[in-house]
Order: structure tokens, then C-alpha cells, then sequence
């Protein structure tokens, strides 16, 4: 059965190469990623049961190098200065949609529309095409960020007027 | 009731009438400069006050710049480049029968740098080549950008085209998604605009610096958060090629300013 015994295997340069990236690369995967399953263009599950914060939420969503949802939302946070025009305002979204179908939406927008320009903020990361060094191993937003945007989004109720 | 039927009938025609030629304006090329503020616009009309001159004036240094056997560009090429084609400078990237690819201005310039100059030649798109670039492009000013990829470049041309609505780096985004789709609306306090190549290098309000088309390349790709190609590289080459062509008809306007 064993036709590599250990010993033979040391000697060999590419079998001692390929346990090298396995050690080295057990830190890149310490950010734990939460598969999700998307039913009628929602998830209702919070990803890996994580509870949302609202205040770290309307935080994110302004964060530049976080959600950066105002890059193409106008939203009602009125300390920010020029809100994006690509995408539709979110004033009233949390009556439009329920939090699964947010959540859906902000992990996987590509999953509702191919030719979005939204980014996918939590997809598994090994599907990503020429990532950077820095991002290896990482989505955009952590499983955590996610449910306090969704939160955040939920509490959008305002009436506006089309 | 049939007076009814035809007229929602022609409104229907009307509104995919309108439709269909919304589609076609929104592809007709619009340069970068339509989407200054008139302010900027003023300031890279004015050649006193465009920063991006300091640019033009290090590269006519260059022009003039003995080579190792003691020839200057301007030996061939004529005092400020007037015996230059003014209209064959617009039509780069150019297909080059000895190395069998598209053959980019820089590459050209750099061509000649080692051949006829017998200089060491320079990095692709280090800051003195741009200069020169820049200088030598700044010549055509006004000339109508003219790239013909029907012949041989035709490949190159549609693998530069692949290349710009391919989707990358962990943003996921293509050149696509936002110049084709979204050109004229704000992200942020921005425009986008078409990304038109015209105006490069260009003088860029952000970082005070002139830069390179393969230098906003690499600064668009960094923003995806993707790996950028080599500066040079036949994919960066490529995706030159495809904006230009994408960009006939317009005027050159190097160097122009952008944010």
C-alpha cells in the first residue's frame, strides 16, 4: 500500500516545496469563509449565524476601503459629501426588500444580474481572477461586515418620493 | 378601439426607436475633456498654465539628447520634428512586420533610441521614455487618432478587446463595467468618464505627475484590487491597441489634464 515510504519522500525536492506552501499558506486561510446558499434570489440564514450590528454598519458602508456603498448609492447619511449616481438610491430599500434578499444581494449581485458592476462582497475567494497579493485568501467584506450592512440596510425605511 | 390598438402600436415603435438610437449615441467616443469642469478645461487649453508641459519640455531635452554615436532624434526627424508624418504619429499602435505584433509609440521611440541613436535603450515607461512619448505625441496635437486594425493587427485588436471586458481582482470589474456602462454618471464626487486614450500621457490632478496609459493601467487594476500586467507587457500592448482604435476620430490632446 505504501508505495512512498516518509524517508523517500524527504529526499525528494518537489514533495519538500509542496509541504513548504502548505505550511506557509495555512495563515492566508485564517479568515473563516461561511458557505451560503441562495433560494429565491435570498439568504435567509445570517452567514455563520452572526448577528449584525447597526452603528458598525452605517460605518462600513461609508468606509472607502470597506463597503464604499456610497461610491454609486445615494443613501441618507448626511455627513458624507457627494454620494455616487451609478446605482439607485437606498433611502426606502429596507421597505422594499427583506434581509435575506439583501443579503443576497450584497454577497452575490453578480447572481441576480451578470453585467452588474457591483462587486461580489462575499465570494469565495478562490474564485477571484489575477487577485493581488494583499487579497489572497479574502473577501471584501468579512461574514461579521456583511451582517452589519445587512442590518444597517434593514433599518433604510424612509418615504421617497419618484 | 383599432384607433386605440395603433396608437399604442406606433408609441411602441417610437419608444424602441429611441431606444435603439440612445444605444447608438451612447457609443459614439467622447474624449475625457468633455467631462472636465470648465476650469480645467481652461487650464489644458492654456499651454502657460497645463502642468503637463514640464513634461513636453523634458522630452524635447531628450530630443535633442546625443546619442552614443553622437546623432540626435532631431537629426532625422527635423528641428522640433518637422519632418514628421503628423498624421502617421496618430495611427499607433502600428503593426510592425519584424517582430510580428503591434508596435506602440514607446516601443518605436525606443526602437530608435538603440538603433539609429546607439543608446542603451530605456525601461518601458520609465519617466524619461513617457517624456519623450509625450513630447513626440504632443507633435500630433490635434491630429485625429486613426488606428486600422483590419489587417494583421485584427488578433491583437480582439484580444485587447477580451482583455477589457474581462472581469478581475477581487472588486471584479472590468474596463468595461464602468466606461461602457456607466460613462457620465458620478461615483463619488467623480465622473466616469469613457476612458478614452486620447489625451495621455496625461497630467493627472490627483497625483501631479504625468502618467503613462500603462501607468493608469496598472493605477485601475491596483483599484480592483487585482495583480497588474507588466507595463510593456503584449497584454497591456493589446489593450493600448484596442483603446485607441476604440478612440478613432478623436483629437489628440496630450498632454491633456485628467483627474
Amino acid at each position: 500500500m505504501f508505495n512512498f515510504p516518509i524517508s523517500q519522500c524527504l529526499r525528494k525536492p518537489r514533495f519538500i516545496f509542496l509541504l513548504g506552501c502548505l505550511v506557509f499558506s495555512l495563515p492566508l486561510a485564517a479568515e473563516k469563509y461561511y458557505q451560503w446558499e441562495p433560494r429565491d434570489f435570498a439568504i435567509e440564514k445570517p452567514l455563520g449565524g452572526l448577528k449584525g450590528n447597526l452603528v458598525r454598519g452605517r460605518k462600513l458602508v461609508a468606509q472607502r476601503d470597506k463597503g464604499n456603498c456610497l461610491a454609486c448609492h445615494a443613501m441618507p447619511i448626511k455627513e458624507e459629501a457627494f454620494h455616487g449616481t451609478v446605482g439607485p438610491p437606498l433611502h426606502d430599500i429596507g421597505s422594499r426588500l427583506t434581509a435575506g434578499q439583501l443579503r443576497f444581494r450584497i454577497v452575490n449581485q453578480a447572481g441576480i444580474n451578470p453585467l452588474t458592476v457591483m462587486p461580489v462582497f462575499y465570494r469565495n475567494p478562490i474564485n477571484v481572477n489575477r487577485i493581488s497579493d494583499e487579497y489572497i485568501g479574502k473577501t471584501i467584506l468579512t461574514a461579521q461586515e456583511v451582517e452589519d450592512v445587512v442590518t444597517y440596510l434593514m433599518t433604510l425605511k424612509q418615504e421617497v418620493s419618484r | 378601439m383599432t384607433l386605440v390598438r395603433t396608437i399604442v402600436i406606433r408609441a411602441m415603435w417610437a419608444t424602441g426607436l429611441l431606444l435603439l438610437f440612445s444605444i447608438t449615441l451612447a457609443q459614439e467616443p467622447k474624449s475625457g475633456y468633455e467631462y472636465l469642469t470648465a476650469s480645467t478645461r481652461e487650464m489644458q487649453d492654456d499651454e502657460f498654465s497645463n502642468p503637463g508641459m514640464k513634461a513636453v519640455e523634458d522630452g524635447r531635452k531628450w530630443f535633442y539628447d546625443k546619442g552614443v554615436n553622437g546623432k540626435t532624434c532631431a537629426d532625422c526627424h527635423g528641428k522640433e520634428g518637422s519632418q514628421f508624418n503628423k498624421r502617421a504619429l496618430a495611427n499607433y499602435p502600428i503593426y510592425n512586420q519584424e517582430f510580428n505584433k503591434p508596435f506602440t509609440l514607446q516601443e518605436q521611440i525606443n526602437y530608435c533610441w538603440e538603433e539609429h541613436l546607439d543608446n542603451v535603450p530605456f525601461v518601458y515607461d520609465c519617466v524619461d521614455l513617457v517624456e519623450l512619448e509625450t513630447y513626440v505625441r504632443y507633435l500630433a496635437r490635434d491630429e485625429k487618432v486613426n488606428v486600422d486594425v483590419t489587417g494583421k493587427l485584427k488578433p491583437f485588436y480582439e484580444k485587447g478587446k477580451h482583455l477589457y471586458n474581462t472581469r478581475f481582482g477581487q472588486i471584479n470589474m472590468s474596463c468595461a463595467s464602468c466606461h461602457d456602462q456607466y460613462a457620465g454618471k458620478k461615483l463619488r464626487g467623480q465622473v466616469l468618464s469613457q476612458g478614452q486614450s486620447n489625451g495621455y500621457p496625461a497630467y493627472r490632478l490627483g497625483s501631479g505627475k504625468v502618467t503613462s496609459l500603462h501607468g493608469r493601467f496598472t493605477e485601475c487594476f491596483t483599484s480592483f484590487r487585482a495583480e497588474p500586467f507588466d507595463r510593456g507587457s503584449p497584454e497591456f500592448i493589446n489593450l493600448e491597441l484596442y483603446l485607441n482604435a476604440r478612440g478613432n476620430s478623436l483629437t489628440i490632446e496630450t498632454p491633456a489634464i485628467r483627474y
